[in-house]
């Protein structure tokens, strides 16, 4: 009978220890088939997809101008995503990352139009101001989630919109610019409070300095510091982390503050390296605080790798303007790459954790295998879904 | 055949009906099962046989391997090596479905009820014949019939959450029953009851027997298994280690069966009243009363005086309160009223960082999860209380030669075996993994021990080696409160046991003085009959 399939066959089982070369493999399968499906979509408009990543790849690569794109997308994604592999440890989901960077973004701009200040202390005020919102935006759900036990993914998610719709009500009002002929813009700032950029580009390097600087500086935290043990241990088991003795608000806050404030200096460089004003919240933030999240899902947990998770969804986002521009394209196809990449991610993570194993039996049994069906022997069993077990064949009765 | 012998009642009064051919046939055979989890041979070819009418209880101490046996018999685990037959039938089960077509019912340990639902809800949950419409009205019929039959009461359209552990319980073999069960396993059933609800139970057992169900009676409890078994087979380590017909065996056989070799540990002498009167009190609990999960008061008034020197044992049987006192006493949770003092100091508001502090180890309960992280590395758990205070940080940032030097020497002195430092704990045993926190835990001189069910689970060496590290604590003039399910183990490192009973406490006798038969009515709830020693409020 079907007793064949039971002598050999597949077995899935955890594995013991995972290696890194595990890790990056799958990662690599996972953005890989990402790609392929993507590839799919620029076939069914009419373009063959080696053709399509080609013409991308050569836009991009054909000179330093063309390739800072690249670089200045990284940037809020390098600085948000750390912040989220850092909340992610703690098992602090953090969805509101884009929520922070528009606070850090208002902060900057705040300081840049109406704070006067010396020239030399501009800059740095203005991303502590945009550090700082950051920050705050993140401590409110923070504060219910230790405080209250209410669901962090809700309420740092809801934050993003009322991040949102300030940024819409500032510069529709109180901040909208006199010089703007009526656009929804704020003026524009002083030359003193834009970010220094390669001549000719968009790269705002100073921002990019402090993203790399900033995961340096989480990975040492996570590694050698009594906070990022606390963290460490809050995320990997709470009930250890309570046993222990961990402050869990105050830990949390730290992190959270982190976290949020890595985020507001992404919106920092994009109103003050890019914009030079508060511009509407969908154009300042640009989906980059959301993203982050695949950044950080990619880079697994360690800071450091983040620079390169960010450098590559940093591609995704420049080739959203040559698929525009050049493959005449929509450019939402970068939306769809993102997506797909971290539908992958989370495919795959079962390929990190388990495997198969292919084992054999010794013994090929030549019985009959017994699945689904009662025994047929025993006298005094009924089916199961007879009301008759009560009935004894023993005569108890 | 032995299951033959060990019936005789019954195969006397067997009607001539149902051919004795198919009476002899065994209801389960199980040959040389074998079951390997990472590190762990979890059952070493192990042979089962159960008759029909056959009460056949399963003994070994945690960890033997007894769940993993019912969990691969009940479909949930596919064993590595082996057979099954079931009524002569191979049997190869991928899911519990399979294995309750085949007649085999199940009631785990911990009840699989959706608690917002009413009883007869639950039993018509995932049942075949259960229609889309109406699931419960047929069904109401036969659980009552059923009910009656079985002496099962219980209200089928009462919900989930307002009945008690033991009619919980009946629902689950209600469940067993409807389903056609005619092999019904009790993964340890009068863990979760009071005796008289025991004693129901064993009637329900005594008639399925009558009616040729068979029964496996998982359990530790050597009392209990001379009761009701007919046949008993002992586990140990995984492996069967002794198979005896209830009239050929003895309590003390079985337990040294199920223990391994006899545990020769230095027999320390208890203190006596006198000699614990002189001694300094460390720990006072003064009035304390706890709120519990369900908002009601899980410990009620509870006074003692733990002194230096003493080991104090705390008996009951799982739920009276153990838990609440072992959290209150280390921080996790705060008294609602009451005091308690270390060494005269009222510390019942701190936290459990303050209290580790102040001197307070804390051996936990679920050693897997709270007592260590499983994913962080031997070394980052042997610090795991200690990283906030010198030598093992310093201002913000923990000092690594340091931390490596103590985990080196750790691992040493008590003799954890792991492949290196870095390895990730949830890869050592769970010998291990306790040697790992009495490590972490002792090697502050804390001025008192909780230690919380310290030998659960763990080989005889690691369990003696526990033994010895407390009684090397003791005499270092540590006051250690232990708590543990294991009478033995009380009896043998103990000066004094205290009994907790639905949260008070019933009694403190001295562990000289003491026996099973006392300390076993106490856990039961019941004072008469007993002298009571001044001071220990009842």
């Amino acid at each position: 009978m079907s007793q064949v399939e039971a002598t050999s066959r597949w077995r899935i089982e955890k594995r013991d220890n995972v290696s890194g070369w595990l890790v990056v493999g799958t990662l690599l399968l996972a953005v890989s088939a990402a790609l392929v499906v993507t590839g799919l979509i620029f076939w069914a408009y009419g373009t063959p997809p080696l053709t399509a990543y080609r013409m991308i790849l050569s836009a991009l690569f054909a000179d330093f101008r063309s390739f800072s794109e690249v670089l200045r997308r990284m940037i809020p994604l390098l600085l948000c995503g750390v912040g989220l592999v850092l909340a992610f440890r703690a098992k602090f989901w953090n969805i509101g990352a884009e929520g922070q960077l528009l606070a850090g973004a208002v902060a900057a701009s705040g300081v840049a139009l109406f704070v006067p200040l010396p020239a030399p202390l501009l800059i740095p005020v203005m991303f502590l101001a945009g550090g700082l919102a950051g920050a705050l935006w993140g401590l409110l759900p923070a504060l219910l989630k230790v405080k209250l036990g209410v669901n962090e993914i809700i309420t740092t998610l809801m934050m993003n919109y009322i991040a949102f719709y300030i940024v819409q009500w500032l510069i529709n009002g109180p901040w909208k610019g006199e010089s703007m002929r009526g656009f929804a813009y704020t003026d524009r700032f002083e030359r003193v409070a834009r970010l220094p950029t390669v001549v000719g580009t968009r790269f705002h390097y100073p921002t990019l300095i402090l993203g790399v600087l900033l995961a340096i500086l989480v990975t040492v935290l996570l590694a050698r510091s009594k906070l990022g043990f606390e963290i460490r241990m809050m995320g990997a088991s709470p009930e250890a982390a309570r046993y222990s003795g961990v402050n869990f608000l105050r830990t949390t806050l730290v992190l959270v503050c982190i976290a949020g404030g890595a985020a507001g200096l992404a919106g920092v460089g994009e109103v003050a390296g890019i914009h030079g004003r508060l511009v509407g919240p969908y154009d300042v933030a640009l989906g980059y605080g959301y993203t982050a999240i695949i950044v950080a899902l990619l880079a697994r947990g360690n800071p450091l790798a983040t620079i390169i998770s960010a450098l590559f969804l940093g591609f995704v986002f420049a080739a959203g303007d040559i698929i525009k521009v050049t493959l005449r394209l929509p450019f939402q196809i970068t939306d769809v790459i993102s997506g797909l990449i971290l539908f992958f991610l989370i495919c795959s993570e079962p390929l990190i954790t388990y495997r198969l194993r292919y084992q054999k039996q010794a013994e090929a049994s030549s019985h009959e295998t017994l699945v689904t069906s009662p025994p047929t022997a025993m006298p005094s069993t009924t089916t199961p879904t007879s009301t008759q077990p009560v009935r004894s064949e023993h005569g108890t009765g | 055949m032995m299951q033959e012998a060990t019936s005789p009642e019954h195969t006397a009064t067997s009607p001539p009906k149902p051919s004795e051919a198919l009476r002899l046939q065994p209801r389960l055979e199980m040959r040389a099962i074998s079951k390997r989890f990472p590190g762990v041979l979890a059952n070493d070819q192990v042979n089962l046989q159960v008759m029909p009418g056959e009460v056949h209880a399963l003994l070994g101490e945690n960890g033997a391997g007894k769940t993993t046996l019912m969990n691969i018999l009940y479909g949930l685990y596919a064993p590595d090596d082996g057979e099954m037959l079931v009524s002569g039938q191979h049997a190869h089960f991928k899911s519990p479905r399979d294995a309750m077509n085949a007649g085999i019912g199940l009631v785990a340990q911990h009840f699989t009820l959706a608690r917002r639902h009413s009883v007869v809800e639950n039993i018509a949950l995932g049942l075949p014949s259960t229609p889309l419409f109406f699931p419960t009205r047929k069904l109401r019929g036969q659980i009552r019939e059923l009910a009656a039959h079985y002496e099962l009461d219980v209200d089928p359209d009462a919900n989930i959450w307002q009945l008690s552990a033991g009619e919980q319980q009946r629902v689950e073999i209600l469940k067993a029953l409807v389903r056609g069960a005619d092999l019904l396993i009790l993964d340890e059933p009068t863990s979760v009851l009071t005796p008289q609800e025991a004693d129901k139970l064993f009637k329900v057992v005594r008639q399925m027997q009558l009616e040729h169900k068979s029964i496996i009676f998982i359990s530790h409890k050597l009392d209990e298994v001379m009761d009701i078994a007919d046949t008993i087979t002992v586990l140990r380590k995984g492996a069967v280690v002794g198979h005896k017909a209830k009239t050929d065996t003895n309590p003390s056989e079985l337990a040294n069966l199920m223990m391994g070799r006899t545990v020769h540990e230095a027999h320390v002498a208890p203190k006596d009243a006198r000699e614990l009167e002189q001694a300094e009190v460390v720990l006072e609990l003064d009035n304390v009363s706890v709120m519990g999960n369900r908002n009601v008061l899980a410990l009620k008034d509870i006074s003692f005086k733990l002194h230096k020197g003493e080991i104090l044992g705390v008996a009951g049987v799982a739920g009276n309160g153990q838990s609440e006192l072992t959290q209150v006493l280390t921080g996790l949770v705060h008294a609602r009223s009451g005091k308690v003092l270390l060494e005269g100091v009222p510390v019942q508001q701190q936290s459990a960082r303050d209290l580790f502090e102040a001197g307070i180890a804390h051996i936990p309960e679920d050693r897997n999860h709270t007592g260590v992280v499983p994913d962080f590395a031997v070394e980052e758990n042997l610090i795991l209380r200690q990283y906030r205070y010198s030598p093992f940080s310093q201002g913000q940032w923990l000092k690594h030669t340091e931390v490596d030097t103590f985990a080196k020497a750790s691992i040493d002195d008590y003799d954890v075996s792991t492949p290196s430092q870095r390895t990730p704990t949830r890869l050592l045993s769970g010998g291990n993994v306790q040697k790992l926190i009495l490590a972490r835990e002792l090697s502050g001189q804390p001025k008192v021990i909780v230690a919380a069910h310290p030998t659960y689970g763990l080989d005889v060496s690691a369990a003696q080696l526990t033994h010895e590290r407390l009684l090397d604590q003791r005499e270092r003039s540590a006051g250690i409160l232990l708590v543990s399910e294991d009478l033995d183990e009380l009896f043998h490192l103990c000066d004094r046991i205290a009994v907790l009973f639905a949260g008070r406490l019933m009694d403190i006798v001295s562990a000289a003085s003491a026996n099973r038969e006392s300390l076993g009515l106490l856990m039961a709830g019941r004072t008469q009959g007993i002298k009571q020693p001044n001071g220990v409020a009842a």
